[in-house]
């Protein structure tokens, strides 16, 4: 018996959207793979650098928005830079993570995500960050609070965390910078 | 030569040593500097990864205050350099959201942003032949014996055409003549521009764990004794995921802001106070090597 394969057919709305979101001309990718061969962090990724472009092309959406490779790539940008065809494949996995935050999408796990949040959250209120608060709201949040508990003591101990935060005096520049970047999203 | 100084977070905190050492050098070498007054966070990962119009507003709004204070701008931070780098290439580009950005800086700070001024990485100041001859004039104590692989990271050279200053963006040399310029041995290794997950250290510590293991036991078996760096993350990702905190296996090495060595080589001030405050302690190994640290 021949088994007849399942045809996909392209979706170009999702890759248009995609393109124009990223600015990355994502269509060009005729699948080379030199980014996912030169990616750090591609062990540790349920799709490769490359079949994410692939999957833009075919309009996986659903697929990606919930996929651990966006929220593990480094962002080193290394992909960028090797691609025969000028496509920032990071930042393509940016627009990735901005939609699927927009969406709301459940993932299994949002420990990065969850520090984005904080970081950004420290930087709303003082202008800049202030890391043993965005530390410990990140800790808060996700309940990882032993995890790096012996190091976090040694750099309290070497004053690499500071206990006040350092706060800019025009906070309110950015706090509109944020209000208008909430506004566009 | 006067420039307009931005620490960036970092500096103030968990790389402080790289700030005080970066200082120390610049007054050692007559590079004039003044802190970017009201600077704020350039956004880092988190602000490109989650928000394009905060990746870009951020880092443009210290370039619309630098530009009031005059003077180019000078960045120790990688991080920090490359996203104000890419706010002022962005701002440049004429991409279609740059009137847009501008109008709303003018709303927000009563003034906008006209390209008028250049960001530079200290590690492009100092490698300038000229500030190489200043240096080399300076030398109180050559680090001879030193055997130091230079570490790039990401930051400093990608993507190579916003941010890179190096003719070869996958063999970048600047580094590398500097710690030959002040008379280390400079370990050759093909690890130099590998990504530490710097961005990923707090959130995926186990992940990160495998790349900086890889980066510091390839320079070891390359025969370094320690590694230098120029990016305040890679910096504390390197020292503090190493076995001593529980990052895996094998022997500890020290690593070094380039300022700190500089620093070192030139008898810059507050020598030990720098070194102080690293977590693997490179005192013993420059004690071994009858190298002074300075009070």
């Amino acid at each position: 018996m021949v088994v007849q394969e399942k045809c996909i057919e392209p979706s170009f709305s999702f890759l248009k959207q995609l393109e124009e979101r990223s600015g990355q001309p994502v269509s060009r990718c005729y699948q080379c793979k030199k980014c996912t061969g030169g990616c750090p962090m591609s062990f540790a990724m349920d799709f490769y650098p490359n079949q994410v472009i692939r999957q833009v092309q075919l309009g996986g959406k659903a697929k990606l928005l919930s996929s651990r490779t966006i929220w593990v790539c480094a962002c080193c940008k290394t992909c960028k830079d090797r691609c025969p065809n000028d496509i920032d494949t990071s930042a393509v996995m940016d627009a990735l993570k901005e939609m699927a935050k927009e969406e709301k999408v459940v993932l299994g796990d949002n420990l990065v995500p969850v520090f984005h949040d904080s970081f950004l959250s420290s930087i709303e209120r003082y202008g800049r960050v202030y890391e043993a608060g965005m530390l410990a709201g990140y800790k808060l949040k996700t309940k990882t609070y032993t995890q790096d508990m012996q190091l976090g003591i040694e750099m309290f101990k070497k004053r690499k965390l500071k206990i006040l935060p350092e706060k800019i005096n025009q906070v309110k520049e950015i706090k509109q910078i944020f209000d208008k970047a909430k506004e566009k999203s | 030569m006067k420039f307009t100084y931005y620490p960036g977070c970092s500096l103030h905190s968990t790389a402080e040593e790289y700030n005080a050492s970066s200082e120390a050098v610049f007054r050692k070498i007559g590079i004039e500097t003044e802190e970017l007054s009201d600077w704020n966070c350039c956004g880092a990962t988190s602000a490109h990864s989650t928000n394009d119009y905060l990746a870009h507003a951020l880092p443009l709004r210290n370039l619309v205050l630098a530009e009031k204070q005059g003077n180019d701008v000078l960045v120790p931070c990688a991080a920090c350099y490359n996203l104000l780098k890419s706010a002022d290439h962005h701002m440049r580009s004429g991409a279609d959201d740059c009137e847009k950005l501008n109008k709303d800086m003018q709303e927000i700070m009563g003034a906008n942003y006209q390209g008028n001024i250049q960001v530079k990485h200290v590690v492009d100041i100092f490698s300038e032949p000229a500030m190489m001859g200043k240096i080399s004039e300076l030398i109180s104590q050559p680090l001879t014996g030193l055997k130091v692989a230079p570490y790039y990271g990401c930051l400093l050279t990608r993507p190579a055409d916003v941010v890179a200053y190096e003719d070869n963006p996958e063999q970048p040399m600047k580094l590398d003549k500097l710690v030959d310029g002040i008379g280390a041995d400079c370990i050759r290794w093909s690890y130099k521009t590998d990504c530490c997950g710097g961005s990923l250290s707090i959130s995926q510590p186990d992940l990160v764990l495998q790349l900086t293991r890889k980066i510091v036991e390839a320079a070891q078996y390359a025969g370094a004794d320690a590694i230098v760096t120029a990016c305040p993350l890679c910096q504390t990702n390197l020292d503090s995921r190493q076995p001593k905190f529980g990052g895996g296996e094998g022997s500890t090495i020290p690593i070094f802001f380039i300022t700190e060595l500089i620093g070192l080589a030139i008898g810059a001030e507050g020598s030990s106070n720098w070194l102080k405050k690293h977590l693997v302690d490179p005192v013993p190994l420059l004690r071994s090597l009858n190298l002074s640290v300075a009070s």
